[in-house]
């Protein structure tokens, strides 16, 4: 549909906000939480907090949950019974206040899940997902979304962007179907966007790299182990940098609870250890530096060849979330200018 | 900082080590752990406030033990981690130089032998200060109930993405208890069961080991404090058998180590 701009002031949109909430829906938004920034269930505007330049996680959670209960099962006379999960059951949401970047990850996410057989969890939690994004008035030195095919003020993957024109005021752009039917009925509550303009008062994010470099540099380094031992010695193999990505979507299966349970998908992360273990015992990533090398691959290379979508938005978080300070930006270019 | 850039260029240039474990410049402002191993680097080592992280637990990575002998850039926790580290069998004299660097970064003490590391530590103080103290005792103050919802809240956050096992030098087992399931001891799901579970294994694993160099905190992306469980830890093991992980090369382990005169009679 064509992009509908109109302009919505702070207390107009705590308006919207009660309306989405006799709507049914819960709203996920930043908030401050133990002096850091992270997305949670909030009851009003007051609540959400969008001085940050990032949340420490990503919002991906809303669609991909860190445990989630996939069916459950009853095993009784020698005959399995298998609950599948009520879809419809599953909560109305308005992500709201995300920056550009994540909603951007939305299709890389959804290239995951809906690959070769749609994840039905998935697609139900994102089909019920309105995205209510809000330009970046400001970067950090972590931010390159301008070098991976965003930027601070993009609308892609947002249903409505909101960009702060002024103190309290918003340009809001309605750019999906969605994002239309949830002002549906909140005419009263916008007025008109003439004269207002959003490129003033967004983050400046210089491009930092040449996007389409990395994949043919990362097909001539991947045998050079020297290379990626360099690029990977301080790292210690957690899984924090893969947890607040807003693009991983690694998981692992378990069942609790014997012949009666529940089977549950967990965030996993191509950083450990276990990760590749085979029960033989074999592990054809036994190095750190193998390790590290896979999550730029699959970022950069994998995805873009076989999802035709980059795994990576420059939303920075894995660098600032790193305990030992591996600053992705760093290593995507040294990639790009590494000698073929 | 030129003191430990010449020590560092000495040792690199006279072949004593192949590599200077240090801390570089890193982002934002702050600094990083760099492998220096080459005389004409030792320029990039840097030493200030913001050289926290315990550079100790980069002896126990495979991908660093095979670089060679390694000289350590140490901060007062990471001398006693070494000293633990060897306690417990993990590190032998003589395959490593401990470069203990005062507060300014302008005196650069080399420690060759456990015997010199131990006389270091021993002249350090070891107590909490002020601040440390006053956040100890506010948490210790709660009462039962009010601690177990404070840690319900906290544990709630946990991603499980096991940032603080991997950032702490004590954490050495190459297959945690988290990772087997002939049984399963840990929920691996990082729900309410699986999260409480996980923290307060690991800091039972810790109590009598952990030299409080607080990287497990420091590491966590969603700020849990856990160093707090250590440090209370670290109080009721000193309480109850005087012992100080880390001051010494040899050492039983406060929590595995039963004495024929133990007051306590259920063990019996």
């Amino acid at each position: 549909m064509e992009t509908d701009t109109r302009s919505i002031d702070r207390e107009a949109l705590a308006q919207l906000f009660l309306q989405w909430q006799s709507g049914g829906k819960r709203i996920v938004a930043p908030k401050r939480i133990n002096g850091k920034t992270d997305f949670a269930r909030v009851a009003s505007l007051d609540e959400v907090s969008l001085d940050r330049v990032q949340t420490v996680q990503s919002p991906k959670s809303a669609v991909f949950p860190r445990v989630e209960e996939l069916f459950s099962f009853l095993s009784r006379d020698g005959k399995v019974e298998i609950r599948e999960r009520d879809l419809a059951a599953l909560p109305g949401t308005v992500l709201f206040g995300l920056r550009p970047c994540d909603a951007a990850a939305f299709a890389s996410l959804a290239a995951i899940f809906t690959w070769d057989s749609p994840d039905s969890l998935f697609s139900a939690r994102l089909a019920n997902t309105v995205v209510v994004g809000v330009s970046c008035p400001r970067a950090d030195e972590y931010c390159f979304c301008t070098s991976v095919g965003g930027g601070p003020g993009a609308v892609t993957g947002s249903d409505i962007l909101l960009t702060e024109t002024g103190s309290g005021v918003f340009l809001a752009e309605i750019v999906s179907e969605k994002g239309r039917q949830a002002v549906h009925g909140a005419d009263g509550l916008f007025g008109p966007a003439a004269g207002m303009d959003k490129e003033g008062h967004l983050a400046k994010v210089e491009a930092a790299f040449a996007k389409e470099r990395i994949g043919p540099a990362l097909a001539s380094l991947f045998d050079d182990a020297a290379f990626w031992e360099e690029q990977s010695r301080r790292c210690l193999g957690c899984g924090a940098c893969a947890y607040v990505c807003p693009t991983c979507a690694c998981f692992d299966i378990q069942d609790e609870g014997g012949a009666s349970g529940k089977r549950l998908r967990c965030w996993d992360s191509c950083g450990f250890g276990l990760f590749t273990l085979h029960t033989s015992g074999h592990n054809p990533r036994p190095l750190q530096s193998q390790r590290w090398r896979q999550r730029l691959m699959h970022k950069f290379a994998y995805m873009p060849e076989r999802q035709r979508v980059l795994g990576c938005v420059g939303c920075g978080r894995c660098s600032r979330a790193c305990p030992v300070d591996m600053n992705i930006l760093e290593h995507v270019r040294a990639i790009a200018e590494a000698k073929p | 900082m030129e003191a430990l850039r010449s020590k560092a260029r000495e040792l690199l240039a006279g072949k004593t080590v192949q590599v200077v474990i240090g801390y570089g410049p890193g982002s934002g402002g702050g600094a990083r752990a760099v492998f220096i191993r080459e005389a004409a680097q030792a320029d990039i080592l840097v030493f200030d406030g913001t050289c926290q992280q315990n550079l100790a637990v980069y002896l126990m990575k495979p991908e660093v033990r095979k670089l060679g002998k390694a000289a350590l850039v140490a901060t007062p926790p990471a001398l006693r981690t070494i000293l633990q580290l060897a306690a417990e069998n993990q590190l032998t004299d003589a395959a490593l130089l401990v470069l203990a660097v005062s507060p300014s970064g302008n005196e650069v003490v080399p420690l060759a032998t456990f015997a010199a590391l131990e006389a270091h530590v021993a002249a350090l103080d070891h107590g909490l200060g002020a601040a440390d103290k006053a956040e100890l005792e506010t948490y210790a103050a709660l009462s039962l109930e009010r601690r177990r919802q404070f840690w319900e809240e906290q544990f709630s956050r946990c991603l499980k993405c096991y940032a603080c096992r991997a950032a702490c030098p004590l954490c050495y087992c190459t297959r945690c208890t988290v990772e087997c399931n002939q049984p399963q001891w840990i929920p691996v799901p990082a729900h309410d069961l699986g999260n409480l579970e996980w923290n307060v294994m690991r800091a039972m694993h810790l109590a009598g080991r952990c030299v409080d160099c607080g990287d497990c905190s420091r590491a966590c992306p969603v700020g849990i404090p856990l160093h707090l469980l250590n440090r209370k830890l670290i109080g009721a093991v000193f309480a109850d058998f005087d012992f100080r992980s880390g001051m010494a090369a040899k050492a039983d382990n406060a929590m595995s180590t039963f004495k024929p005169n133990d007051p306590e009679d259920f063990i019996r």
